[in-house]
């Protein structure tokens, strides 16, 4: 698939071997990597359907390894697509034939756990789940689990600011990062808060989470740890229709709980996880939700409860809840598997990422399912009920005619539907190259540009993940141009009121 | 006394700043003008006052979501929210008692929304639900180029462009007017209760803290009230002992189970029984809420005497004060179980500037001077002085957004 990216820079391109041979100088042994054949596992991320050979990779191991790269590829003028795992499911990650990729896979250290401070101070490429394995022992976790939390990067999570099942309740990544060490293009390194919960200044920590690897390189994040909550419990309730559904969760929040994690799923996305998982959901139901409580026995168990009644009271049809941790993980197991569970059923899918206010649902889902017979392609829907975040996949055979352009073109218009109604592109997914040109479905052309101001800011010459997030590149002297126009203001003087 | 414009419409807002540019003239942006005192001096030709710009526009419990004109009264939005049953969990300070003398939540006190989103507002709540920052969805403001621009959502999980929205949250006007806010609102704990133990040192008692937060209790409020400043916190502590508090919230059958635990948990850190206790439910609001808004240093015998507010690693806090209180007459109120701490010393030219910086230096983190006469605001750094990479990389994102510098411009730091 083609995807429109920056115009390559063929004067870089000549000058391949000079460049290979200084990034060389800067990382010596195997932390260059030049050949077609080695480069290959770094062409695509998450999302497949977009592929690209780099320039070449580069595998640093140090802050000051990173820090020359970029310096001299900024003096170079070499555009510079870092990457973490390459997990992206928006082509975050997705190089730029005429770029470096900078795979930041070997800062895979933890360096500090703080327990006096409940804090980890981790290298960017370690991964999710390890933050939480390091401290597990002590009971305590890190908080924001994202599904590919086994491979995804903690890294990669500051960049996407990655969400997961539980953070209704406990928050994104932004809200469980407490300091960075960023190294902008220049090869400036730069350290934003630390083991303290408010940097002060501008919250430029707040604006690196969800950056998309296109202001700085995280070179190390000092995340939050909390005590694990002493037990949870989930209830499995099924519904005849997703309104009743949807008002469950909405009752569960207007009765004042937010529970640790609350997911739907539609009536296709439970057969194929039953299929493959067979977790005991019933087969029989329009839709299922998981909800999951957790804390202290004493209110977990008085909440199990207020979430059954509210459940009968919106007419559930089945309600299980588990009796043991083991019950509880199987409920999940089966959710957790829904991506697997449906590639098993088709070729290919496209995992879509919109969130839309929650009482949106029945009519996001009727209209859904107006534009899967028009398009001609089955879709399924797991659903972060709590926050709203729908993850339609559509499935589809990339072999098949002309499936995957009618498979793009209902995933737009999926998205577009979010937007219209409330909602936006992107819930946790990020907008990477796959939701660029939706940008404008949702931002003003003044929004975009004061948002590249900021990149500007950052990356004077737009050398840092181009082609991501942004429909239009703009040069930053053009974006810094000011125009006052004295004579044509509403109130030449001062107005009044 | 510089002339007040006081715009009805975003549109009129939008028109003073292209005005402003016009004209080369600065703007000093006020809500309620509760804050005005914090900061460096105004540098400005003429104030722009958005409290007009008031009313709520949508607020829908069930998906935990308001938004609002930015110059809503804060008063206002929290009654709204409390008739649902709910509230700001990040748990605005109210700056009135430090800065003015009025009791807390004083009709109007609190500011407009607007001010303390602007400000990124928070209480003690911060260790667990986080600041203003954390609730800051989406908002439509004016930039300092005269332009309306939008960033973020009014739904509760988006990732869609940069989250602009936490730049805006804390940069105190210097960026872009806000016109409309959009805020995450959550359900008020039902019940809440405070364990209090007396008599430990600040050492002791971070350490204790530090202890009850990693306890799975869900403590969210740790303080340190040091013998000097117990008595005036309104729980009756006996003269020349100190108070640690931690606060429970939840549902009844929850905080019942949790205060047990706590209890026997801080056990170990007390020699006397008798020394670990709890306060119920509405003692523990109101010691909160003055816990929230220092009052223990505000009233007229204070008012003459600065006040900073330094926030650091937990851990360091009780060695950080400890080097303050060694070299000169302050009192000291620990938050955030041990990571925020008031310090409030005697009147001196620099509002004892150098000292703070060199406590700040040593024990890392940041600290601003909250109360301080202007001449003193205007003289010496009211916020952390930055590194030289990080203090032009502030300078660049201002420029992209005021490259003019017609919105409070030296409000944070000479030149931004």
């Amino acid at each position: 698939m083609v995807v429109a990216m920056p115009e390559r820079d063929r004067a870089v391109l000549a000058r391949r071997d000079r460049i290979v041979k200084a990034l060389s100088a800067i990382v010596p042994g195997e932390g260059v990597i030049a050949s077609e054949v080695a480069m290959r596992p770094y062409e695509t991320d998450g999302l497949t359907a977009y592929r690209a050979l780099p320039m070449v990779v580069v595998l640093p191991s140090t802050t000051d390894q990173v820090a020359r790269i970029l310096a001299y590829c900024h003096g170079e003028g070499i555009k510079v697509v870092p990457r973490g795992a390459g997990t992206s499911l928006s082509g975050g990650a997705l190089p730029l034939v005429d770029g470096v990729l900078l795979g930041m896979a070997k800062f895979n250290r933890i360096r500090e756990i703080d327990y006096d401070n409940r804090v980890v101070v981790a290298e960017p490429g370690v991964t999710n789940l390890a933050v939480t394995q390091a401290v597990e022992q002590r009971g305590f976790y890190y908080a924001p689990d994202p599904s590919s939390q086994i491979a995804c990067t903690i890294g990669g999570n500051v960049a996407e600011n990655s969400g997961g099942v539980h953070c209704l309740k406990y928050g994104m990544t932004s809200n469980n990062v407490l300091g960075c060490e960023i190294v902008l293009m220049t090869g400036e390194v730069v350290r934003l808060g630390g083991k303290h919960v408010e940097a002060g200044g501008y919250d430029l920590l707040g604006i690196i989470n969800g950056s998309e690897g296109l202001l700085g390189v995280v070179t190390e994040v000092t995340v939050r740890i909390l005590r694990k909550p002493e037990m949870a419990r989930a209830a499995l309730i099924g519904f005849a229709s997703s309104e009743d559904a949807g008002e469950c969760v909405s009752k569960i929040i207007g009765a004042g709980i937010i529970p640790g994690g609350m997911e739907m799923m539609d009536k296709p996305a439970i057969h194929a996880v039953e299929e493959f998982v067979h977790a005991g959901y019933p087969l029989d139901v329009e839709a299922l939700l998981i909800v999951e409580l957790d804390g202290p026995q004493a209110e977990v168990d008085h909440l199990v409860e207020r979430v059954q009644a509210i459940a009968q009271d919106c007419r559930a049809v089945s309600c299980r809840v588990s009796t043991s941790d083991q019950e509880r993980l199987l409920f999940w197991a089966g959710r957790k598997a829904a991506f697997p569970a449906v590639g098993r059923i088709s070729p290919d899918y496209f995992c879509m990422d919109g969130t839309i206010p929650r009482a949106k649902l029945p009519l996001v889902l009727t209209r859904m399912r107006e534009l899967s017979e028009r398009y001609r392609l089955r879709v399924a829907n797991v659903f972060h009920a709590g926050d709203g975040n729908l993850h339609p996949l559509i499935l589809y055979d990339a072999n098949q005619g002309d499936e995957l352009e009618r498979a793009e073109a209902f995933g737009a218009d999926i998205l577009r539907l979010c937007v219209e109604v409330g909602g936006v592109l992107t819930g946790e997914h990020g907008v990477g190259v796959e939701k660029r040109d939706l940008m404008p479905a949702m931002f003003s052309e003044t929004d975009l540009a004061q948002q590249q101001r900021i990149k500007c800011a950052f990356d004077d010459k737009g050398l840092l993940n181009p082609g991501k997030v942004f429909p239009t590149l703009h040069r930053c002297a053009e974006l810094g141009r000011m125009h006052v126009h004295a004579g044509k203001v509403a109130f030449p003087d001062i107005p009044r009121f | 006394m510089t002339d007040t414009l006081k715009p009805r419409t975003a549109k009129d807002v939008e028109d003073v700043v292209q005005s402003a540019l016009a004209r080369g003239a600065a703007l000093e942006l006020v809500g309620r003008g509760t804050k005005r005192a914090i900061g460096r001096p105004a540098q400005s030709d003429l104030t722009l006052d958005l409290s007009s710009l008031s009313g709520v526009i949508l607020y829908e419990p069930e998906e935990l979501v308001l938004s609002a004109q930015a110059g809503t009264p804060l008063d206002a939005i929290e009654a709204l929210l409390a008739a649902q049953g709910q509230h700001l969990a990040f748990e605005p300070i109210d700056y009135g008692p430090l800065l003015t003398g009025a009791p807390s939540r004083a009709t109007n006190s609190g500011g407009t929304i607007g001010g303390v989103l602007a400000a990124n507002l928070c209480g003690p709540r911060r260790i667990s639900a986080g600041a203003a920052r954390d609730h800051f969805l989406g908002f439509e403001a004016v930039s300092g180029r005269g332009e309306t621009f939008k960033s973020g959502g009014r739904v509760v999980k988006n990732v869609t462009g940069y989250d602009v929205s936490k730049l805006i949250a804390g940069s105190w006007g210097t960026l872009a007017a806000l016109t409309t806010v959009t805020i995450k609102t959550l359900p008020r704990p039902q019940t809440q209760a405070t364990v209090v133990v007396s008599g430990l040192d600040d050492a002791t008692a971070v350490r204790a803290m530090a202890a009850a937060m990693a306890t799975s209790c869900d403590v969210s409020g740790a303080a340190q009230l040091p013998a000097t400043v117990a008595p005036r916190i309104g729980l009756g502590a006996a003269v020349g002992c100190s108070l640690t508090v931690l606060r429970l919230e939840g549902v009844a059958p929850s905080v019942d189970h949790r205060r047990a635990t706590l209890i026997a948990a801080m056990r170990t850190f007390v020699k006397s029984f008798g020394a670990v206790e709890l306060c119920d439910e509405e003692a523990s609001r109101s010691l909160w809420r003055a816990i929230r808004d220092v009052t223990p240093f505000a009233g007229p015998d204070a008012s003459a005497r600065p006040v900073w507010r330094i926030v650091t690693a937990p851990s360091r806090g009780a060695q950080l004060a400890g080097m303050i209180t060694a070299a000169t007459e302050a009192e000291v109120l620990y938050d955030w179980a041990g990571g925020l701490v008031w310090v409030m010393l005697a009147p001196s030219d620099d509002a004892g500037a150098a000292l703070v910086r060199r406590a700040v230096g040593a024990c890392g983190g940041q600290a601003m001077l909250i109360r301080a006469p202007a001449a003193t605001r205007a003289a010496v750094d009211v916020f952390s002085p930055q590194e030289p990479g990080l203090a032009s990389l502030t300078r660049r994102v201002k420029q992209g957004f005021d490259p003019n510098g017609v919105l409070n411009p030296g409000r944070m730091w000479a030149g931004v």
